[in-house]
């Protein structure tokens, strides 16, 4: 269960660590995102929930400056910015641990762990000190891999997935974005990236957002919680104040309203909002 | 319990030739170590049966193979396919391929002497124009592949065409003389020892597999083949690896053109290098262990297999039989490195189902 917080890291009133303004994000006549307005607050820890093709992880690419908004705007403690690329995301502190893992299948594990952050000496690689590096993450994260010379592609699903989260974890990110790190996790790897996730809250120097399909998982290691639907987020509220049955229930009624009514999505979104007005497209 | 995680205990030490890795004992399960070492054979494989061919064709044809200006014609073939196929090597790990460079090959070094002889600019500074024309073609072919997202294939032989026809039109297609002495001559190919073009092309080709092994640029160089959209996800500009390889591979392609022009016909000849010459550079690059298929390379190997196919056909040329064998063998070599090549990689990560 949630603990008890520090409710200052949350106040309202202070900046957020990243808060979003009406996004919106088209692809060709696929609208992905509209009207996001997200909020995460220094320290915390935001868990993303919803359907396939909801728009979470395109929500999570504006946010580590992969893809550029449509419309709308980001801001980083209040300041506004514009994400121009990863890697200047990345130099504002934002750390990206992507869905397809962006590991390189034919390079070794420390290259991968090192990527487009690789230490040198001159001109060339540090490979001495990456190996020594991952040896040491792998470590302490507590996952062990035959190699860190092993080659990406021979390894499990579990093991990459490690791989993948202990390249950010490892940064000296400020903002560090999840998207569904407990994917293809079994119970003892997946739990150890959940302690990895709880102790960088104890240490609340780190605000992490995390896409997360399992909802016990969601009340497990996150202060707050937000629903996307249909590229809008539908339910914005601290773990303490909702449970699993709601969210379960929100997404049931989702599935009732939008299969058999012609308007059934718009009118769903107005039921959840409660405020009468149906959602913008048919 | 299938938890690939915790290590088998009846697990084999992975022979690593790396010295740092091996005092880490790390450890690597029989059948991935099996595949792993097959790996590094892949490279020494080619190594072998070049100096397999060369004892044979020694051994058989006695000084008539191992004389001086027997070894000059194979360091020849050699060097230019080498040097080329340092570029390409860069390009196929990025996934991509130019199919221009034997044109800008023969076009170079003529646009070179243009210069030289029409526009009173010294050499050195002629060179260096005429390889800036060349990193333009390059830089176009890139340009239009990675922005215009047209295949490679498409581009670079639309390029062959167009650097063909305009080297015939400013050469008039007959041959144009190449300098025979002078410092010009001494650095790029004194034509009085057989080694010095090679001397070029061993230099290029491990100064390519320092950067595809050692630096930023050659980890990124795989990391744009290997995983497209994961090297960008990270950060790593994709586009600029790509347009980048083919740039350089335009520039070692003219500049290959110029040695080689310097070093033994003494003349830049228009129709020289051509589709050919590319050809041979993209099955040396195959032969030595790049795969088509981008993520993976090795320079030293592309220069091994530019010497066996060398002392291929320098070899059968001695002993009289036809240079139609060779190309025949030479179909044969690359299918079967490319088989070998594929089903290694298939072995690699067969155990593995994504
Ligand atoms: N690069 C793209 N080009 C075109 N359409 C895209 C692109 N990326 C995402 N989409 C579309 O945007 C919508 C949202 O996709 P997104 O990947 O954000 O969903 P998701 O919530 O992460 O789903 P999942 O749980 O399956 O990962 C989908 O309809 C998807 O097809
Ligand atoms: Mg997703």
């Amino acid at each position: 269960m949630t603990a008890p917080r520090d409710p200052s890291l949350t106040d309202e009133a202070a900046p957020a660590a990243v808060r979003t303004e009406g996004l919106a994000k088209r692809f060709g006549t696929v609208t992905a995102l509209r009207d996001i307005n997200l909020r995460v607050g220094h320290g915390e820890v935001l868990g993303l929930i919803g359907d396939n093709g909801a728009g979470k992880s395109t929500l999570v690419k504006i946010l580590t400056g992969f893809h550029q908004p449509d419309e709308g705007r980001v801001l980083l403690n209040g300041e506004p910015v514009e994400l121009r690329s990863v890697q200047h995301a990345r130099s504002l502190g934002i750390e990206t641990v992507f869905q397809d893992l962006a590991l390189v299948n034919t390079l070794p594990v420390y290259m991968n762990l090192h990527l487009n952050k690789e230490p040198r000496i001159g001109p060339f690689l540090d490979k001495r000190r990456m190996r020594a590096q991952a040896r040491r993450y792998l470590d302490d994260i507590g996952i062990s891999i035959p190699s860190v010379n092993a080659e990406v592609a021979n390894l499990s699903g579990g093991q990459r997935q490690a791989i993948a989260v202990a390249r950010s974890v490892y940064s000296d990110a400020k903002i560090l974005l999840l998207d569904e790190p407990l994917a293809a996790m079994g119970a003892k790897e997946g739990g150890i990236i959940l302690d990895l996730v709880r102790m960088l809250r104890e240490r609340g120097d780190v605000s992490i957002i995390m896409i997360v399909h399992n909802y016990a998982q969601v009340f497990d290691v996150c202060d707050r919680v937000n629903l996307l639907q249909h590229g809008e987020i539908t339910l914005d509220k601290r773990t303490e104040d909702t449970s699993v049955e709601e969210l379960l229930d929100l997404v049931a009624t989702e599935y009732r309203t939008g299969g058999k009514f012609a308007a059934g999505r718009g009118q769903y979104l107005s039921e959840v909002r409660g405020d009468g007005t149906p959602g913008s497209a048919a | 319990m299938a938890d690939p995680v915790t290590s088998d205990p009846s697990a084999a030490d992975a022979a690593d030739l790396d010295a740092t890795a091996a005092a880490a004992r790390v450890r690597s399960t029989g059948l991935r170590g099996v595949g792993q070492n097959l790996m590094r054979l892949r490279e020494l494989s080619v190594v072998l049966v070049t100096a397999v061919l060369f004892a044979y064709f020694a051994i058989g044809q006695g000084s008539a193979f191992t004389g001086k200006d027997n070894l000059g014609n194979i360091a020849n073939y050699t060097s230019a396919a080498a040097i080329i196929a340092a570029g390409e090597v860069m390009l196929l790990v990025c996934g991509e391929i130019d199919l221009s460079a034997g044109m800008t090959f023969a076009m170079t070094p003529i646009l070179m002497m243009l210069l030289h002889n029409n526009q009173g600019l010294p050499l050195g500074i002629a060179l260096v124009v005429a390889l800036l024309v060349a990193a333009a073609f390059g830089l176009f072919n890139g340009l239009v592949t990675v922005l215009l997202r047209l295949p490679a294939f498409i581009t670079t032989l639309g390029t062959l065409y167009l650097v063909h026809g305009l080297t015939l039109k400013v050469a008039g297609s007959h041959p144009e003389p190449a300098p025979t002495d002078g410092t010009f001559v001494q650095v790029f190919a004194s034509q009085s020892h057989w080694w010095s073009e090679i001397v070029w092309a061993i230099a290029i080709v491990v100064v390519m597999q320092i950067v595809l092994t050692s630096t930023r640029w050659g980890a990124y160089t795989i990391a744009t083949g290997g995983n497209y959209l994961g090297a960008a996800e990270a950060g790593i500009k994709v586009r600029a690896m790509k347009i980048r390889a083919f740039v350089i591979t335009a520039v070692f392609a003219g500049f290959a053109g110029v040695l080689d022009g310097i070093h033994t016909p003494q003349s830049f000849d228009p129709n020289a290098g051509g589709n050919d010459l590319m050809f041979t550079a993209v099955a040396a690059s195959v032969i030595g262990g790049t795969a088509l298929l981008g993520g993976s390379g090795t320079v030293i190997g592309a220069l091994f297999g530019a010497l066996l196919l060398g002392i291929l056909q320098d070899g059968f040329n001695i002993k009289g039989l036809s240079v139609n064998t060779f190309i025949m063998v030479e179909g044969i070599a690359i299918i079967l490195a490319m088989v070998l090549n594929t089903q290694l990689t298939r072995f690699r990560r067969g155990a593995r189902a994504e």
